[in-house]
Parts: C-alpha cells; sequence; structure tokens
C-alpha cells in the first residue's frame, strides 16, 4: 500500500468512526425517547449482537477455523467486568448504585471493565489457542466447546456474591475473585450499559474489524481459510496468525460480555452463555456470510429481530433455523453473501466493474 | 477398599457405555473425516425411543418387564435409530460429500439443532423429563467386600462389550468390514476396485447409529430420569464421548474402545477422589493435555497432510 492510499484510508476510517458515535449520540439522547423502551432494548440487543457476530467472524469467516465457544470468551469478558464494577464500586463509592452522569466516574469505571474485559477474554483466547491451534481445524471446535463448558461449571462453583464494601476489604483477594454468585447468576450489577455506549463499541469493532480485513494480517487470516497449506509454503506463520485472529476475536467477544453483563433487566448467569448461545452467534455468521462484514451485520440484524417477531411460534423457531442452516449449507454453502459485502453484489455493483472472484 | 472397588466398577460400566459411543464417532471420522454432531442427538433418541417403546409396551407401573420385552426395547431403539441415521446421511451429509469440512461440520450442527428442537416439540416427545420405566430389575447380585455389583451395571458391560465384539468382527472379519477399511484409506480407489462407496459409507452410518441407540437404552435403564432432548447433558455426554474418541486415536476402533474406557476411569475416580462437580473439568483437561502431547492419540497414526 504506498503513503497515500494510507493515509486517505486512515482518514476515511475516522470518519467512519466518527459518524458511529454520532449515530451512538443520536439513539441516546434523541431516537431512544421516540423509539420507546422496547424497540430500545431491541436496538440494546442488536447492537451487542452485531459485536458478538464480527468478532467471530475474524475466526469462523476471515481465519477459516472453526471456533464453536464463543460464548465462553463472553463469560470471562462480562463476569471479569462485571466483578470489576460491582466491587470497584462498593470499594470506591460505598453502594453498587450506578454512580454520576454520563461520562462521570461511574461511566469511567465501567469503560475501564469493557477494556478489562475484553483483555481477559482475550488472555483466555490465547490460553486455549495456543495448543489447539496448532491442530487441525475440527479439534479447535472442539476444544472450544470443551472451554466453553469448562468457564460455565467454573462458574458456577463460584460462591455467593459479597455485598458490603466492609466484607469486601476483609476478604482475600482470592475470596473476592470466586464470589461471582454461582449457577443462579450475578446479582447487583448496576446497569451502565445503555445505547450510547453499546454503539459505541459497535463502532470501535466495526472500524477494527474493517481494517483488519484489508490488512496485511487479514491476508493471512484470508490465505489460511483458502489453503493452509499453500499459506503455510508462502511463508505465512500459520500457527501464530491463527493465534492472533483468536485472540482479538475473543477480545471484542468479551467487550460483547462486559456490555451484556451490565444490561438492564438481565443477570449475568452462567446458564445463559452456553453453547446455545455459541451457536446462535455462528448461525448469524454462516448466514450472512464466512468473511462478510456487512452480511454478519446484516444476519445480527435480523435474527435479533426475528425471535421477537416469531414469539408464537417459539417451539418452531430453531427447527426453521436449523433446516436452513441445512439447506444454506447444500444449496448456498458460503452464506447469503459468500465473502462478499453488500455493495459488491449484484444489483449494487457499478457498471463495468470487474466482478470478484 | 470398598470405594476403590466400587469406583472401579462404576468407571468401567460408564466407560463401555461411553466406547460404545465413541465408536459412532470414530467410524464417521475414520471414513468422512468429520465430526458428526448429530451422533450425540442420535444416542439421546435412543434413549427416548426405549422410554416411548416401553411406555408403548404397558411398562411404567411397580415391577420391571421381562427379558423378551427389554430385548424387544433394545433392537427397537436400535432399528429406529439405525432408519435415522441412514436418513440423516442419505439427506443432509451425502449432498455435501465434496464440500469444504467446515460446511459438513456446520450441517452437522444444523441436524443436531434440528433432532433436539423437533424431538422437543410438545406434540412428540415435550419439554418435560421423563422416568424412564425399570426395564431391567433393581438387582443386587453379589455383594463382596461392601460392593454392590448390581444387574443393571453387569448387564450394560455385558451388552456393551458382546456388541463391540460384533463390532470387531464385522469391521475385521467381515467382507463388509473389509470394504468399510478401503473405503476409509481412499475412496476413489475402492470405487475403483468395485466398492460400492455410497452404501459403505450408509452403511457405517447406521452401525453407529445402531450402537448408540444401545448405549441410549443401557444409559436409560442406568440412569432413568431422562432430561429434555434439548438438554445440554445430552450434547456434554456425545462430546465426552467425541473426546474419548480423540483421546483414543480418532479413526481407531480399537483406540475409542480403550479411549472410552480410560474417560470413564478418568470422571469416575476424579469425581470420587477429588471435587464430584468438576467432573467434566478433568475430562476436557484430559483432552487438552492429549492434544497437546500426542495430537494424533494413544492408538492414532501421526498422518501427514498432503497437497
Amino acid at each position: 500500500m504506498n503513503g497515500g492510499a494510507a493515509v486517505r484510508s486512515v482518514k476515511s476510517n475516522a470518519a467512519a468512526i466518527a459518524a458511529g458515535v454520532l449515530f451512538a449520540v443520536l439513539l441516546q439522547f434523541v431516537l431512544r425517547g421516540v423509539m420507546g423502551p422496547f424497540v430500545s432494548k431491541v436496538m440494546l440487543d442488536i447492537g451487542i449482537n452485531i459485536i458478538l457476530a464480527l468478532s467471530l467472524n475474524i475466526v469462523n469467516g476471515f481465519t477459516g477455523q472453526f471456533s464453536i465457544g464463543h460464548a465462553g470468551f463472553m463469560a470471562v469478558g462480562g463476569y471479569a467486568a462485571a466483578a470489576i464494577t460491582y466491587y470497584g464500586s462498593l470499594l470506591l463509592w460505598g453502594s453498587a448504585a450506578i454512580h454520576g452522569d454520563i461520562m462521570g466516574p461511574g461511566d469511567m469505571l465501567f469503560l475501564g471493565a469493557c477494556g478489562a474485559g475484553g483483555c481477559a477474554a482475550a488472555l483466555a483466547g490465547l490460553v486455549v489457542g495456543l495448543p489447539s491451534l496448532r491442530l487441525r481445524g475440527d479439534y479447535l471446535a472442539i476444544v472450544t466447546l470443551g472451554f466453553g463448558e469448562i468457564i460455565r461449571v467454573l462458574i458456577q462453583q463460584t460462591g455467593d456474591v459479597l455485598l458490603t464494601a466492609d466484607e469486601v476489604r476483609s476478604a482475600s483477594p482470592g475470596t473476592v475473585l470466586t464470589s461471582l454468585g454461582g449457577s443462579l447468576g450475578f446479582p447487583g450489577i448496576p446497569f451502565y450499559t445503555n445505547l450510547f455506549w453499546v454503539w459505541i463499541w459497535v463502532a470501535v469493532t466495526l472500524a477494527a474489524v474493517w481494517r483488519l480485513k484489508y490488512s496485511g494480517l487479514g491476508r493471512a487470516f484470508l490465505s489460511i481459510r483458502e489453503d493452509e497449506l499453500a499459506a503455510e509454503a508462502m511463508g505465512v506463520p500459520t500457527t501464530r496468525v491463527k493465534v492472533t485472529a483468536f485472540v482479538i476475536s475473543a477480545f471484542f467477544a468479551g467487550i460483547a460480555g462486559a456490555l451484556f453483563a451490565h444490561l438492564v433487566g438481565t443477570t449475568l448467569n452462567p446458564g445463559e452463555l452456553g453453547f446455545q448461545k455459541s451457536f446462535d452467534i455462528i448461525i448469524m455468521v454462516v448466514l450472512g456470510g464466512m468473511g462478510s462484514i456487512s452480511g454478519s451485520i446484516i444476519a445480527a440484524i435480523v435474527l435479533t429481530i426475528l425471535p421477537e417477531a416469531l414469539r408464537a411460534v417459539a417451539d418452531y423457531r430453531m427447527i426453521a433455523y436449523a433446516v436452513f442452516l441445512i439447506a444454506l449449507m447444500i444449496w448456498r454453502p458460503s452464506g447469503l453473501f459468500g465473502v462478499r459485502e453488500l455493495w459488491e453484489l449484484g444489483p449494487f455493483r457499478r457498471r463495468g466493474e470487474a466482478k470478484p472472484s | 477398599m470398598t470405594k476403590l472397588l466400587q469406583t472401579l466398577l462404576d468407571s468401567i460400566a460408564v466407560g463401555s457405555l461411553y466406547a460404545l459411543i465413541a465408536l459412532g464417532y470414530t467410524m464417521v471420522y475414520g471414513i468422512l473425516q468429520f465430526i458428526n454432531f448429530a451422533h450425540s442427538d442420535v444416542f439421546m433418541l435412543g434413549a427416548w425411543f426405549s422410554f416411548v417403546l416401553a411406555r408403548a409396551m404397558g411398562l411404567g407401573g411397580a415391577g420391571s418387564g421381562s427379558i423378551v420385552q427389554s430385548l424387544v426395547i433394545l433392537l427397537g431403539a436400535m432399528l429406529l435409530c439405525g432408519v435415522l441415521g441412514f436418513l440423516i446421511e442419505r439427506l443432509a451429509y451425502r449432498p455435501l460429500r465434496k464440500a469444504p469440512k467446515l460446511n459438513v461440520l456446520i450441517t452437522a450442527i444444523g441436524v443436531s439443532l434440528l433432532l433436539e428442537n423437533t424431538g422437543q416439540l410438545p406434540q412428540l416427545l415435550g419439554k418435560q423429563p421423563a422416568r424412564m420405566p425399570s426395564v431391567i430389575p433393581d438387582l443386587v447380585l453379589v455383594e463382596a467386600a461392601g460392593v454392590q455389583i448390581r444387574l443393571v451395571d453387569v448387564l450394560v458391560i455385558v451388552i456393551a462389550l458382546g456388541l463391540m465384539l460384533f463390532l470387531q468382527w464385522l469391521v475385521f472379519g467381515s467382507r463388509l468390514g473389509g470394504a468399510m477399511r478401503a473405503v476409509s484409506q481412499n475412496q476413489a480407489v475402492a470405487a475403483l476396485m468395485g466398492i460400492p462407496v455410497d452404501r459403505i459409507i450408509s452403511f457405517t452410518f447406521v452401525t453407529g447409529s445402531m450402537l448408540a441407540a444401545a448405549a441410549g437404552f443401557l444409559y436409560a435403564a442406568k440412569y432413568p430420569g431422562l432430561n429434555q432432548p434439548a438438554h445440554s447433558t445430552w450434547v456434554l455426554l456425545g462430546l465426552k464421548c467425541f473426546v474419548a474418541a480423540v483421546v483414543g486415536g480418532i479413526g481407531s476402533i480399537h483406540g475409542a474402545m480403550a479411549g472410552g474406557l480410560l474417560i470413564g476411569f478418568v470422571e469416575m475416580f476424579g469425581a470420587a477422589y477429588l471435587t464430584p462437580h468438576l467432573r467434566d473439568v478433568y475430562v476436557f483437561t484430559l483432552l487438552i493435555a492429549v492434544l497437546l502431547f500426542r495430537p494424533s492419540g494413544l492408538l492414532g497414526l501421526a498422518r501427514v497432510e498432503k497437497v
């Protein structure tokens, strides 16, 4: 890439993030009143699902590896962030209620917790990825599924949440870290997640994933997906690149988990983050097209709204998904969009442009 | 001492169940090189079919079924699951024979979700757990050194062992088994030698599914509380059996048997002597250790991928 193009892409990138921030502000402060609580809640879910689908797309779509433990990373990030905001609030302000206004100290603690949750998940990704990514792809599926289950079991074994600042001060750090509520969930997490924060993170994730897809590292991801042996022969350090993809993906899953943990009206609960959740995310990525960013986003939106619309026939929803998934694999194996983006598809393509192959 | 012997007995019983299921995974993997995620659901349906058949025969009150009834239930469940395995391969996997592995894996997950969610439709099995009628009388055969040897455990071990011996003969002693091994080595060459590859693959699926059904029946007899079809215990059980297949060496029949027993030992001894809550953690830790130090499994051959 020459210098001019690099400068241009940085500018367009900054513009994209600015647009995302603007959208987040607009949603939180203007549209929320218009949309009402129900639509606002759906918008929160959509945002979190977009982050999850985009992050899983890095591993499953770009790199062609098959991870089915994404909810496990979400759980790591969610619990790490929840422990920080909950116990942090207790120690700093004596209560776990929301502290301060928008951008106030409470929000800053939450922001830091999100980052820490992401890092914790990324670390977990490194630990899981290193042994399993040396092997062929389908082992990864099993190891990640197993990892998700181990995380779930371990969280279920944790003790009751400590309730007061004095209890936290007198307890040892080890006790605090293992007081996460067990199988009943983590009660009392302050509800910091709002449309603003969710959509800011959507913008950040989107920008990062976008830059990644068209970067040198992204090309290495794609080369592994297309042919791992050929990539290795071309000098791509395949294991390192795969682990990198895995760690980045886990980081954003952790962020999504942190946002999920601080969502109004939900209790963070290990049962919610089992492999059913992982499968939901996989369906989004596969449906949208493995490797397509716009495809993941559209699939995340559609598959968040659809269950709300299909509540009356909830029993048949998963059956319809399953049949659809099988039919998709048989007749359109690369997902609805394939690796292409929305504007690269037929009706949107400018005349005279070469068909991407 | 008593605890040791009791745990040993439990490990062998549970381990041979795991081995039966692991065989299905390893056979499919040996021939088609993909993880048949739907296998755990075939096992689950094997247990539930046994339940439905037992109910249909009027069992469920006091007392237990006769030997004939139990046999009919076992064979019925195996037959139903065999048909199911045939249909799954024919409708979902065969169209993808030449597709990338990832697509087949996703399809397998699709099939798994389909079986679970269809199974728990209110018109079919429903979302409630059920209690399996007792098909095997709850007898203590021998009590030695404080260890109770139950009829159920003995039957589980005997039936599992019998089926494994039969499979051993089928794969290594019969013409059909020769064809199966040929297909697993090289499909194209096997086809040139006049082996009907598609039919052999179908047969492999049917065999694996029947073994899973037998495991389902034995599981239901040993642990009568059946969870709802989409409950995570089923997938987790299937997963452990896949781990058994990987630990033993995926694609190897003897490896699956050894791996199943080993997983049974690790789980039961871990639960008895360490903490019982973390039994799944032990199994997956073993998996990661095996993958790290001997990726091809205990009895597997290392294969170099070629261009």
